[in-house]
């Protein structure tokens, strides 16, 4: 169990993680996902007490980090795979971890064997492959047969067999009851190993909530629509109650719409067709949106300000305020990614 | 914990195990074991293990060794060929203990590395990560791997000085200028050269917590070792000699002299301020180490 309550970190000007809440629970694996730079490995630095945090706090176990008789034995993380000494060879590395808190030193052999690392054990882990490496950072985090395990992006320059094997390894661990926490960038890698994501966004949490509920509310299929009048077209269509944004390559994605409506809107206006298709979810998609990594249409690139009652982040922070009250300050914040239908460009605002 | 008759009639492994008697469950059902908590002495373990594993350590012992030995015994015989031409104030002033250690002032050097390295390695290559993460109590990492250094650079420390000593004084035993282990202040003074060896390595320790990185933490040591009395020798008259007995060799070095000098502390007094230095700069590094971010 790790519960992180009002953790934030700052690098000077930078805040890294911002008022981040979250518990990770035994028993399954949770998936920490978020673009580059989010916040991930910052946060698990917290959580090992490597960096300390500028508010709030973390615990493992019901206890901070520090205050772990045993932290070996409690927590096994794998955060950076090359964060040892390449002159030391994998056993002697293990050995002094063992040592270190109180492990038998048997039990090195054991995680040895079980990261199929024994052939090497006694040459130096600077002549070890990017899978070894891993491997043996692996190895170092299951010596003391931890409840609480948590991996920094460990497939990471892993070819399939790597990738397949750490992904069974992870959800055995997580079998066996253990709390099993995986940060990683990539949705994919995330919906074949997690049961649960904490998905985190420029340092905020932007979902906690299981893998199934998140595809169900985020990967909404839409209609993707190519036209030489593009320019008409996306207004048209933002009238309606419907969801337009524009793709990378020049398409138009309709949600909430279906093809025979928005070919009738495009029919009623003269407006020409190259492409009018459904297209199911993408879980990558759904993870970039809510990331905010697409580009939102804006009619023209005018922003439309939110109105405060319809406002997505007011309403859900203020729960029930009266209207008339003051937005918080961080109701405005730029630094929000757009994460509900509601943060979007409308015709009916226009 | 031998199996009395009243084990007999339990399945092997049973009870062979304390650990199982203390099992608690877990929120999830996992059956937990209850460890003892780890101690210092585990810390110390670990710190011992990673100083013997890296070839840095052997390699920089073994220059302290001959570098220090070499150099003693190489000045020894230099001052040996030219005593017959020696004026009588230089002879009466010789001080073959001081002399015959002569080389610990440059194979201090490497134990200096030595010092540096044991932290600074950790944080080129990350290891310091995993380090606080077996061994989160910083006071405690810190504490074990000072320990550690310390008692290593102790025992090569005092081999080294009496090894030097030895072999300088059977080459001054040639011209009977040769001072025996029982003369006064003489095993002070060997005892001594391996005690400053010691503390050298802990400065450097303290200053490569601090800086974090080799080149400059190396650059920083011989900085205070060697460039700082070249400072002080351009101070002019009494300020210059005040200033040149504080300076940190200057200080260090008094304890291998057996004769008195104007131009150093006494030898205790001289390493009293050394130790200063070396524990301020440990408990500023101590400082640093448990507030800054890994
Ligand atoms: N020591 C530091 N000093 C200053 N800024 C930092 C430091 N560590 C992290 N940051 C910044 O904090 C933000 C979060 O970084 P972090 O490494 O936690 O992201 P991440 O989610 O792990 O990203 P990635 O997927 O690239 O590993 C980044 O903008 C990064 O530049
Ligand atoms: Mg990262």
């Amino acid at each position: 169990m790790i519960e992180a309550r009002g953790l934030t970190k700052r690098f000077g000007e930078k805040t890294a993680v911002d008022d981040v809440t979250f518990t990770v629970r035994p028993g399954h694996v949770t998936g920490f996902l978020g673009p580059n730079g989010a916040g991930k490995s910052t946060t698990m630095r917290m959580i090992l007490g490597l960096d300390r945090p500028t508010a709030g706090t973390v615990t493992v176990a019901g206890v901070r980090y520090s205050g772990l008789g045993t932290p070996l034995r409690e927590v096994g993380a794998l955060l950076d795979a090359k964060a040892m000494h390449g002159g030391r060879t994998a056993h002697n590395h293990l050995l002094l971890l063992a040592r270190s808190n109180g492990i038998p030193a048997r039990r090195v052999d054991e995680v040895l064997d079980l990261v199929g690392l024994r052939s090497v054990a006694r040459k130096h882990a600077r002549g070890f492959s990017m899978g070894m490496g891993q491997r043996l950072g692996i190895a170092a985090a299951l010596l003391g047969d931890p409840a609480v395990l948590m991996f920094d992006e460990p497939v990471n320059g892993l070819d399939p067999e790597g990738i397949l094997w750490i992904r069974t390894l992870m959800r055995s661990l997580a079998a066996e009851g253990r709390t099993v926490f995986v940060s990683s960038h990539l949705m994919s890698e995330m919906a074949q190993t997690a049961e649960h994501l904490v998905v985190i966004g420029r340092g905020r949490i932007l979902a906690d909530t299981s893998v199934r509920e998140f595809i169900a509310a985020n990967a909404t299929s839409h209609v993707r629509v190519r036209s030489p009048q593009l320019g008409e077209l996306g207004p048209l269509l933002a009238r309606r109650d419907w969801r337009v944004e524009v793709d990378p390559d020049g398409s138009l994605r309709v949600y909430g719409a279906d093809p025979a409506a928005v070919g009738d809107v495009a029919a009623d206006h003269g407006v020409r067709l190259h492409e009018l298709s459904p297209v199911q979810p993408s879980l990558e998609e759904a993870f970039m949106r809510l990331t905010g990594d697409t580009v939102e249409y804006h009619a023209g690139g005018r922003p439309v300000p939110p109105a405060p009652e319809a406002g997505p982040v007011s309403t859900a922070r203020e729960g029930g305020a009266p209207p008339a009250a003051p937005p918080p300050p961080e109701a405005s914040s730029p630094d929000l990614p757009p994460t509900a239908p509601d943060g979007t460009w409308r015709g009916g605002d226009a | 914990m031998t199996a009395g008759p009243e084990d007999a009639g339990r399945p092997p492994g049973e009870g062979a195990s304390t650990h199982r008697d203390v099992a608690a469950e877990d929120g999830a059902g996992r059956k937990r074991a209850e460890h003892r908590p780890a101690s210092f002495a585990d810390a110390v373990a670990a710190e011992w293990i990673k100083i013997r594993t890296v070839r840095s350590t052997f390699w920089t012992l073994l220059a302290g060794l001959v570098v220090t030995i070499g150099l003693s015994c190489l000045l020894a015989w230099v001052f040996v060929s030219a005593y017959d031409r020696l004026g009588a104030r230089d002879r009466l002033r010789f001080d073959p203990t001081a002399y015959g250690l002569a080389g610990i002032n440059f194979g201090m050097v490497a134990f200096g590395v030595l010092g540096v390295l044991v932290v600074t390695g950790e944080y080129a290559t990350g290891m310091i990560r995993t380090s606080l993460t077996a061994v989160p109590r910083r006071g405690r990492l810190f504490a074990a791997k000072a320990l550690v250094l310390g008692g290593v650079v102790l025992v090569v420390g005092e081999i080294v000085s009496f090894a030097a000593y030895f072999l300088s004084q059977l080459i001054f035993a040639d011209r009977h200028l040769d001072a025996g282990l029982g003369e006064d202040g003489v095993l002070r003074a060997v005892i001594g050269g391996g005690l400053y060896l010691t503390l050298i390595a802990l400065l450097a320790l303290a200053i490569g917590t601090l800086l974090r990185h080799t080149a400059g933490a190396v650059t920083t040591v011989l900085g205070l070792l060697f460039v700082l009395p070249i400072i002080g020798s351009f101070l002019p008259g009494d300020l210059g000699r005040t200033v040149r007995k504080v300076l940190p060799a200057g200080a260090g070095g008094a304890i291998m002299n057996t004769r008195p000098s104007e131009e150093s502390l006494s030898p205790w007094a001289g390493l009293g301020v050394f130790t200063l230095y070396t524990v301020v700069l440990l408990v500023a590094a101590l400082l640093a180490f448990q507030r800054r971010d890994a």
